[in-house]
């Protein structure tokens, strides 16, 4: 049997419907809301800002993190900006331009209304994160600055020096922090969810797993969020910070909740390269660099020339040969293409061969020293302090990685998973990027699901269950759940094997980078698909984890960890092999145009996967949302 | 990229907050100079599980030098030898073969050791939630370009609101005081506009809740030659300055009545 989806898309034309959905929706009486609980999990952008909008509305919030403190979640790793329709500059912005852009941006794969909405609330959180103290730039006459960024021909972008995810996470914690001093929200650090239970087909609560004590607890509510970040780590190699992973959402999928749209993967074009066969991350260099920078590589790939001694004859500008109209600054995922080709060939640059050159020395040359150092000279220390090589003399060496994760739980113009009581928002959702990405759009996805949409849903589904008394945790569900997960994490204990959860990692980011990365094919899935079991079959009999499980035992959260992405892995790769089209950042290497640009499927593929779990993680099913444009024009994505 | 070779590292281990703790002397026979630090305890720990022993705990996240999450006395230096750098960001082009390498958690009263490398330093948090915010509830703010901000004063705001909350200020302190981490938290709202309403109040907040935990100032700078973000000491100035005059205002509150 088909599942149909329900995505409660309001009524009315799509300028409309936010505000008619605020006016009809059911709210809770400011006396009623202290009745009920929600939970968070996860603090970054989403979570944090959820959590403590939340608590100010009266509810009580109780808020789950697995770091230290609220104030790691990586979003405090964005560098760029948030985009926001402000029209400051006076340059034709507006909410229509906004959503235009991120529709077309993310090649007609996301949901109409879902991503109007997000242009439509971009205007408030600039409005908030200011009167919270966020020291966005400014000019000199002291109102807010803007620049611009990939994808749009507007200046729209907000930021804070290089660091502007930093500030605005920072925000969100404070705002967060505060409620906790007044008793709203109840703080749980250095506790990771294991498990989410569901009871008569509502979630009534999690599971979750002290990591100083290894204590397996369970909390019950009448709501609980999900805001726990992107996949990106599955590539075991990626720009996410060492302990971002799928395991909530993953846990909430095997419960009921469909996560959809596993295979679409950003790419960022500028990463620093891996440099040893112990790296254990890959840094991002602002997108920013290209605007100056030159992208080649020798044309003979036995040329070991240091790259001052190779002649301009002797070069491959690739990208200006490629692209002669966007250059240097061709979109992210062509600009990955083709330097992935490249160096697949044989002409990569670096000791390994892994790389591409980035070279200022013609901007140097034509605009000086000091104006290529004021424009971008923390970057080049940063790129200096990592590679140990000085970027204004030798090109820098670049090479794509994975960023940003689009796909993820399934929700509903609420931010509802299909499970009632199951809300995700933020990276953990796949509401509205579609295929792809725009720069600076994260950051105004999680503040605007936390501060703004969220709030405003979640009363509906609270309404209805006043008076009505929830599970508690006395439950037998509950029981049977921390029963299940004191077993799991007792069982990579007890598998006693050779290889650590490092090392599965590794080989698991192996298979996936190398078949389900930049560019897929229908062969490299099915490699994929029959090499993932056997190494999944060799990790949950050869896994070797030292320690205990009564205290921090770092190795065995990765077990768990590692487990997740495995499994995840089979769903992407499944995915990707299903959807035969390309479109944003899902590149089938059979379907693309003459040109290398990726060639959607609209007549079959016009619509989202959601993945259904089934009890076998190689067998997931498919059930399918038809996406609808009624506004936007579907149009092939050219950035020409 | 070369390699180095024959490194001796001599880890802080301990099993609980109640263990006395212990350093243990392992070799790492060769790492690329590529690598980052941490990157190296990865490679230690590999070898570690090898050998059917418990990895070390440390704490670790970003690895790109701005969550705060990771820590380390290096040699007796907070995240060693380089100067404005986090541990994750030094790498062992700093080092040469042969040396050997001390490796201890963060030393203060008030970040008490969890296992080995890790501490708590929860602390900081709750100077935050004392006052380390402004009170700007969701929905009633005014446009964003409503208030004009001079260039130099929110230019000023951010250096002071880049700190990343590792505690490497704590740690270097000989008093471990968090006069640094607080200094700067106040700093970045009390200069702009918007946290003029809460200003005295904030700063007497903050600063009696720093002094629940932590040790007191005496100007010796060491956290600012610490601090991976390289926060100026003024800001330590301007706490003590607003703190000041937030005692006589409430005095002066106190004697209308």
């Amino acid at each position: 049997m088909t599942y149909t989806f329900d995505s409660k898309v309001p009524a009315g034309a799509l300028a409309d419907k936010w505000d008619n959905y605020k006016q009809d929706a059911k709210l809770v009486n400011p006396n009623n809301k202290r009745k009920f609980k929600i939970i968070v999990v996860g603090t970054g952008l989403a979570g944090a800002s959820a959590a403590a909008t939340l608590a100010e509305l009266g509810y009580q919030v109780d808020a789950f993190t697995f770091h230290d403190s609220p104030r790691r979640a990586h979003s405090i790793a964005a560098q760029g900006g948030i985009n926001a329709a402000k029209n400051y500059q006076g340059d034709g912005d507006s909410v229509n331009r906004l959503f235009t852009d991120t529709i077309k941006g993310g090649d007609f794969r996301s949901r109409e209304a879902n991503v109007h909405r997000l242009a439509q609330v971009s205007v408030d959180i600039i409005d908030q994160m200011v009167a919270q103290g966020v020291p966005f730039a400014r000019e000199y006459g002291g109102l807010l600055d803007n620049r611009s960024f990939g994808g749009a021909q507007v200046s729209r972008t907000f930021y804070a020096r290089g660091q502007t995810g930093q500030q605005l996470l920072i925000g969100a914690y404070q705002q967060m922090a505060r409620q906790v001093g007044l008793g709203g929200v109840r703080l749980f650090n250095r506790t990771e969810l294991i498990d989410t239970v569901v009871v008569d087909g509502r979630c009534a609560g999690i599971v979750v797993r002290d990591l100083l004590t290894g204590e397996i607890q369970s909390h019950a509510a009448h709501a609980v969020v999900l805001a726990t970040g992107g996949y990106g780590n599955v590539f075991f190699l990626s720009t996410n910070a060492m302990n971002c992973n799928v395991t909530a959402a993953w846990r909430a999928h095997r419960r009921g909740a469909m996560f959809a749209n596993p295979c679409y993967t950003q790419i960022h074009p500028t990463c620093i390269p891996q440099a040893d066969e112990t790296q254990s991350k890959l840094t991002l260099m602002s997108e920013s660099l290209r605007n100056d920078g030159r992208v080649w590589v020798p044309q003979s790939p036995s040329d070991n020339r240091p790259a001052d001694q190779i002649p301009e004859s002797e070069r491959d500008y690739f990208l200006e040969r490629l692209y002669p109209s966007y250059g240097n600054l061709a979109p992210r995922d062509i600009s990955s293409r083709a330097a992935k080709r490249l160096v697949d060939k044989g002409q990569g640059i670096g000791p390994l061969k892994n790389g591409v050159n980035l070279d200022f020395a013609a901007a140097i040359e034509r605009l000086g020293l000091d104006v290529v150092k004021e424009r971008y000279g923390n970057l080049f220390e940063m790129y200096e302090r990592i590679a140990g090589e000085d970027p204004y003399k030798t090109p820098m060496r670049i090479y794509p990685a994975t960023h940003y994760t689009m796909g993820g739980l399934w929700v509903d113009y609420e931010l509802m998973t299909n499970i009632p009581g199951l809300y995700a928002a933020g990276e953990a959702n796949f509401s509205d990027h579609g295929a792809n990405r725009l720069g600076a759009s994260a950051l105004m996805q999680g503040l605007a699901d936390g501060y703004f949409v969220l709030p405003s849903t979640i009363s509906s589904g609270l309404a209805p269950l006043l008076g009505k008394t929830m599970p508690s945790i006395d439950h037998p569900a509950f029981k049977e759940a921390e029963q299940l997960a004191k077993d799991r994490y007792s069982g990579y204990l007890n598998t006693k094997g050779k290889r650590s959860p490092d090392w599965f990692h590794r080989e698991l980011g192996k298979i996936i980078w190398n078949q389900c990365g930049m560019e897929r094919t229908k062969e490299g899935l099915q490699q994929a698909l029959s090499d993932l079991p056997a190494l999944y079959n060799e990790f949950q009999t050869d896994l070797r984890v030292t320690g205990t499980g009564e205290t921090t035992n770092q190795t065995l959260e990765k077990a768990g960890r590692v487990d997740d992405f495995f499994q995840l892995g089979m769903a992407m790769c499944q995915d990707a092999l299903t959807r035969e089209e390309s479109c944003g950042a899902h590149f089938r290497s059979e379907y693309q145009t003459p040109e290398g640009e990726a060639q959607r499927d609209d007549e079959k593929f016009c619509h989202v996967a959601a993945f259904e779990w089934t009890g076998d993680p190689m067998n997931p099913k498919r059930n399918v949302e038809e996406l609808v444009f009624e506004t936007a024009h579907l149009a092939t994505r050219s950035y020409k | 990229m070369s390699h180095l070779k024959n490194l001796t590292l001599k880890v802080w281990r301990q099993s609980g907050p109640k263990d006395a703790g212990r350093f243990e002397t392992h070799e790492v026979a060769e790492i690329s100079d590529e690598a980052s630090f941490l990157e190296l305890l990865d490679v230690l720990n590999e070898q570690l599980i090898n050998e059917n022993k418990e990895a070390v705990v440390f704490d670790h996240d970003c690895r790109e030098g701005i969550c705060g999450t990771c820590s380390l006395m290096i040699n007796g230096v907070a995240h060693g030898p380089q100067r404005a750098t986090t541990t994750c960001q030094l790498h062992m082009r700093s080092f040469k073969s042969n040396d050997t390498i001390v490796v201890e958690p963060w030393r203060a009263a008030a970040f008490p050791i969890i296992k080995d490398l890790m501490v708590d330093r929860s602390p900081f948090d709750r100077i935050i939630e004392s006052g380390g915010y402004i009170t700007a509830v969701t929905g009633g703010a005014p446009d964003g370009n409503l208030i004009a901000v001079p260039k130099p004063v929110s230019d000023a705001a951010m250096d002071s609101a880049q700190c990343i909350g590792c505690g490497a200020c704590v740690a270097a302190c000989p008093n471990g005081a968090a006069s640094l981490f607080t200094g700067a938290k106040i700093a970045h709202l009390n200069r702009l506009p918007q946290g003029q309403p809460e200003r005295y109040q904030r700063t007497e907040a903050m600063v009696e809740k720093m002094d629940e935990y932590f040790g007191s100032c005496t100007n010796h700078g060491e956290c600012s030659a610490a601090c991976p973000k390289e926060i100026s000491v003024d800001v330590i100035a301007l706490m003590n300055k607003d703190y000041r005059a937030s005692k006589f205002k409430s005095r002066k509150e106190i004697s209308r009545d």
